[in-house]
Order: structure tokens, then C-alpha cells, then sequence
């Protein structure tokens, strides 16, 4: 330990740096030492070692004193360690902590590890000898306090010192974080177990619990976000946040479906509705759960699923059927069309348009040419001219 | 002489027994559900505290983001199934994959005319990025797919399809079976590919190679290359990685969004 030497720890002109790390203790050969926890850092010149603690105390050694390196595997209660050979002290030599030591080698102890990578890192600077062909200038500016005469470090020390800081302090708001999510979790996971609970009971006397209280109970699995396990069948999922909903709904969407021709994809929906909200929006399980109440809530809307699964919402003087008499005439007059086509002349969404093709090829209407070339739609002339 | 339980008498005392049991099963119920109302409150606060300390945590930074969920998934509970829950109401994590939503199905529309439908996650990833702007909430993969999966219920052919290490994102209700995706996966490595490579991985017959790719060209997901030296190489365009770079352009934008 008598080779290292006080320094304020402030990298020189054309030294950089290569790797840190925090939590490493030092040894004077197989002896502790007072410097028990800090950040030892290598640089292409030295290895440098700074109390976590007190950030003043630095001292470094230049790698050039470096005769070799051994690695010390950890054991049990005991850290993975380096072992690094020295030359015996310049006579040269800066101050340092230490002025004689009966050992020409020290231990860098990491405690919370890092050792595999810094020794992996101080091999590859051992070997490079980068020191030797880069000139070092004089250190980046120094501030010096007259008064107190001290360092305030200054530049990439005092850079690093804050985001060290910083990380730490990220660090502790995950693991608070986490921690608190945790105990949350635990809290959840009694209403989920009690939820359970109930719906046993629920599912055991069939038609003995109320209408009010299954809809209680089911608002408050909304509100955990607890999957409903008993369903019940006019309504499904819905509460009665959902028929407010789909109330809503039929006022919000009247204006727009008529401009759209009497039907718009849920999708769409979503995104209108979505939109226009901009705070405490829907989720697609909250539309849907709505969109299947509005027809037995009697609405001037419903809900319709295609046979692909497509689901629409069209206004209930909509009639998807008697708009196919009219893709006929489209088709007819055209010769025939693909759904691009369709959408284009009539001026609907390509996903609606294709599926009142489809529809008016599952009524007869139209006949299909599926090729390469895509799905094209023709006047079902067997039907007509046979 | 008394006989015991037999007689309308007797059967008449066994009803009533069994209309009080099952009287007591109701309060019983009754009880429980006051029990939960009560808890439910309390979690309520619970939560109301955690978020007044941890909101923050959640909005920036997705890794915690994932944490949450994926422990919300263990116990059961989906934070994402309502806007009224109390996730999305105190902690903000509902409008936040919920307007998400929105956003992909508006880049998905966009894209539909150059890929029929299907886009890598990355492309997604970054196209959506862009329009979120500068100063939004950096958003993660796991945020997309978790936003992809709740848009499924809206029966708008949302999928995930798994390809060499990462997903492509299907966006139309096109039909694509195990023959499909084992081709897609296959194109994957290259951007595209023929018949007879398919024959040689998959051991397909030449007529089923056929059969997929011209599903795939159908529905606008590949394009055929026929002056390719050799055979014709079918590609597809979701994977096209010069794409991803591509700015959509208002007008194409607006031109997508019915």
C-alpha cells in the first residue's frame, strides 16, 4: 500500500477513462486497511480508489508500477478479489497514505462484485501499456478555495460524484417503488381471493343472490379489474357504468354515422370516441362491454358481428341488407369490383366495404373471382340468367 | 301413532329448513360482499397512496411499467380491462395504453396500403415514436404488445405473430393459419422467399408452397417478384427494412384514416 499516492482524483489531459467500480475495499498485501468502501476506477494511466464516503479522500497508483495480476475467487462470506503485484515505490513517489509496507502487492476486494469485468479491463490496459504512448498534460482546472484551501473538485470527478448521486437516488426510488408495489400486490391479491370467494357462493345458490347485488358485486370486480367469473347472460360483463356508457354512446355516435352511411367499424369508434375524450379514456373491453347493451337497452344503435368476426356498430334504421341492393347496382354498373375499388366509388372504409361484399355474395348477389390478382366481385349471373 | 319424516307435514318442515338455509346462505353472501365493500375501500386508499408516491415512476419508466404488470398478471388482476378500474383511474395506466391504442391502429391504418396489414414491431415501435413527438412518454415493445392485446376484443383482426426473435403485428382480420406464419417466419431472415426454399426447410409439397403465397399476395401482404434471377421471389414488404426510415406523409395519413 505504500506505492499509492493522494491525489484529487481528476483525470489528466489525454487520461480516460475506462471502467469503475463502487463498493471495493483495499488490502496492504493480506491485511484490511482503513480504505474499506469505495469506487475504484481505472484509467488508461492509473487505478484510481475514492471513499464512497468521504469523497476527498483519493489516492491512485499509476499502472505503470503494475508487475502483474492474479484473480482470487470469492468463497464463502468472502468477495472475489484481485491481486495486484507491484515494483517496489519510485523514490519519486507523491505522498501517499502509507509510507512502508512489508508487501509488494495489494488486494482490491469488490463487495458488490465487478470483479470480472474490471479484471478483464485492467488485463486489457496492462497489455495495451496505453500509458506509455500517450502523453498526459497538465490537469483539467482545479478550483481552489483560497479560504479554506481546499479542492473543490471540479470537472469529471465532481461530474461523476453527481451522476453517482443521482443514480443512487434513482436507485432508491425503484427499490422504494417496488417495495411498496409489492405490499399493493399483497393487498390486491386478498380482494382477488375474496372475490373468489363470493362468486363460489354466488355459482353454489343459483337465482338466490339479487339483481342489486350481483350488479354490486360486478362493479367491483370492474373496479380491481377482476375477471368476471359468473356471467350472466342479458348482459355479460356489463355493469352499470357500462349501460351509462352505452347510453352515451347513442348520443355521441349519431352524427357521425349518419355521415359515414348508417355504420362505422368498432374500431373506428374506439378511436373517434378516444379522440374526442383526451383524458379518462375507454378501454376496448369497456367499448365493447357497452356496445352489447345498446341493443336491449333499446338505443337507436347495435351492435353487429360480421362472420369474419368484424364488428360494426350501424344506427338501427340502418339496414346492411337493403344497402347490398344498392352494391349490386354498383357492381353491375361497373362490370365488377374489388373492395378497394368499392370503397373508393362509394366512399366507405375498404375493411366495411368488403364486408357488405361479402355479404351480398353470402345473400346470392354477387360471385367471386379470387385470384392472385386480388378478390373481385361479379353480378351472380347464374342466378339471374339461369 | 307418530311416524317420523314422512307426510305433507314433514315435507312441508323440510322445505322451510331448506328456505332458511339457504336464507342464511344469502346473508351469508350479503356479509361478504359488505366485507368486500369495506376492503375495497380501504385498497382504494392504498392505491390512492402509492400513486401519489409512485405515479411518476410508472409514467416514465417502462421497465417498472412491466414489473406492474406482469405482478398484476400473477394475482389475477388486469389493470387494463376498464377505464373505471382503479389502476387506470389513479395511476393513469389506462389512458396511457389506451390513447397507445389509438395510435397504432392510426400507423397500421397509414402503412395498409404499402404491407396489406402486417408491420414488424420495430417498425411499428418507431413510426409511433415519431408521432408521439419529442416530448412524450417514451413508450417500450412490451407497452405495444400490451396495447395490441387488449385491441383484439374489438374483433378488428389484431394479431402477434412470432419471426425470428421478435413479432410481426397483423392489423387486418385476414385468415393466417400455421401454414402462413411458418412461411412468414421463414421470409423473415431475407425479406423474401421462394418456393423451392420452402420446399427445402418446410418440406412442403410444391402445390401447399403455392397455396400460401398466393394467399399472402391476395391479401396485399407479399409482392411477386418474377424478374428475380432464378425463380420468382415473393416479398414482403412488412419486412422491408428501408421502409422503417420513410416518413408517412400527411396526406397519406389522412387519406388512410376513413
Amino acid at each position: 500500500m505504500d506505492r499509492f499516492a493522494w491525489t484529487s482524483g481528476l483525470l489528466e489531459l489525454g487520461e480516460t477513462l475506462v471502467v469503475q467500480q463502487r463498493g471495493v475495499r483495499l488490502y496492504d498485501g493480506e491485511e484490511k486497511v482503513k480504505f474499506d468502501s469505495g469506487v475504484l476506477l481505472l484509467s488508461t494511466h492509473r487505478l484510481i480508489w475514492r471513499d464512497q464516503k468521504n469523497h476527498e479522500c483519493c489516492i491512485a497508483i499509476p499502472l505503470s508500477q503494475v508487475v502483474f495480476i492474479e484473480e482470487q475467487a470469492a468463497g464463502i462470506g468472502k468477495s472475489a478479489k484481485i491481486v495486484v503485484h507491484l515494483h517496489p515505490a519510485a523514490s519519486n513517489k507523491e505522498p501517499g497514505p502509507f509510507q512502508s509496507s512489508k508487501y509488494s502487492y495489494v488486494k482490491l476486494s469488490f463487495k458488490e462484485h465487478g470483479q470480472i469485468e474490471f479484471y478483464r479491463r485492467l488485463s486489457e490496459e496492462m497489455t495495451q501499456r496505453r500509458w506509455e504512448t500517450m502523453p498526459t498534460g497538465q490537469t483539467i482546472q482545479v478550483n481552489k478555495d483560497p479560504q479554506a484551501g481546499r479542492i473543490r473538485a471540479v470537472g469529471i470527478v465532481g461530474i461523476e460524484r453527481k451522476l453517482e448521486e443521482k443514480r443512487k437516488e434513482t436507485d432508491k426510488n425503484i427499490s422504494e417503488a417496488f417495495e411498496d408495489l409489492s405490499k399493493l400486490m399483497e393487498k390486491a391479491k386478498e380482494m382477488v381471493e375474496l372475490s373468489k370467494s363470493i362468486a363460489n357462493k354466488i355459482k353454489e345458490k343459483q337465482g338466490d343472490i339479487t339483481e342489486d347485488e350481483t350488479i354490486r358485486f360486478k362493479s367491483y370486480l370492474l373496479s380491481m379489474g377482476i375477471a368476471n367469473p359468473v356471467t350472466r347472460e342479458t348482459y355479460g360483463s356489463g355493469t352499470q357504468y357500462h349501460m351509462q356508457l352505452a347510453k352515451q354512446l347513442a348520443g355521441i355516435l349519431q352524427t357521425p354515422l349518419e355521415e359515414r352511411g348508417g355504420i362505422m367499424s368498432l374500431t373506428e369508434v374506439y378511436c373517434l370516441v378516444n379522440r374526442a375524450r383526451g383524458l379518462e379514456l375507454l378501454s376496448p373491453e369497456d367499448l365493447v362491454n357497452a356496445c352489447k347493451m345498446l341493443e336491449s337497452l333499446k338505443l337507436p344503435l347495435r351492435l353487429r358481428i360480421f362472420d369474419s368476426g368484424v364488428m360494426v356498430i350501424e344506427l338501427q334504421s340502418h339496414n346492411e341488407e337493403e344497402m347490398v341492393a344498392s352494391a349490386l347496382e354498383t357492381v353491375s354498373e361497373k362490370g365488377s369490383l374489388t373492395a378497394d375499388e368499392f370503397a373508393k366509388l362509394v366512399g366507405m372504409s375498404v375493411l366495411l366495404a368488403k364486408e357488405r361484399l361479402l355479404l351480398a355474395e353470402k345473400m346470392g348477389h354477387l360471385c367471386r373471382d379470387d385470384s392472385v390478382e386480388g378478390l373481385r366481385f361479379y353480378p351472380n349471373l347464374f342466378l339471374t340468367q339461369s | 301413532m307418530h311416524r317420523r319424516g314422512v307426510g305433507a307435514g314433514a315435507i312441508a318442515k323440510k322445505k322451510l329448513a331448506e328456505a332458511k338455509y339457504k336464507e342464511r346462505g344469502t346473508v351469508l353472501a350479503e356479509d361478504q360482499l359488505a366485507q368486500m365493500s369495506k376492503q375495497l375501500d380501504m385498497f382504494k386508499t392504498n392505491l390512492e397512496e402509492f400513486a401519489s408516491k409512485h405515479k411518476q415512476e410508472i409514467r416514465k419508466n417502462p421497465k417498472f411499467r412491466v414489473q406492474f404488470q406482469d405482478m398484476c398478471a400473477t394475482i389475477g388482476v388486469d389493470p387494463l380491462a376498464s377505464g373505471k378500474g382503479f389502476w387506470s383511474e389513479m395511476l393513469g395506466v389506462g389512458d396511457f395504453y389506451y390513447e397507445l391504442g389509438v395510435q397504432i391502429i392510426e400507423v397500421c391504418l397509414a402503412l395498409k396500403h404499402r404491407n396489406g396489414g402486417l408491420i414488424m414491431l420495430e417498425e411499428l415501435h418507431q413510426q409511433v415514436l415519431k408521432g408521439r413527438g419529442k416530448f412524450a412518454q417514451d413508450v417500450s415493445q412490451d407497452d405495444l404488445l400490451r396495447a395490441i392485446k387488449k385491441l383484439k376484443v374489438l374483433g378488428n383482426g389484431f394479431g402477434i405473430i412470432p419471426v425470428g426473435g421478435t413479432y410481426l403485428i397483423q392489423s387486418v382480420p385476414a385468415e393466417l393459419n400455421m401454414d402462413h406464419t411458418v412461411v412468414l417466419q421463414l421470409a423473415e431472415k431475407k425479406g423474401y422467399v421462394t418456393v423451392s426454399e420452402i420446399r427445402t426447410s418446410l418440406k412442403w409439397e410444391t402445390e401447399r408452397a403455392k397455396q400460401v403465397l398466393e394467399h399472402l399476395l391476395k391479401e396485399g401482404m407479399a409482392w411477386l417478384d418474377t424478374q428475380a434471377a432464378g425463380e420468382p421471389q415473393y416479398w414482403l414488404p412488412a419486412l422491408f427494412t428501408e421502409l422503417y426510415s420513410q416518413e408517412i406523409t400527411p396526406e397519406e395519413a389522412k387519406e388512410a384514416i376513413p
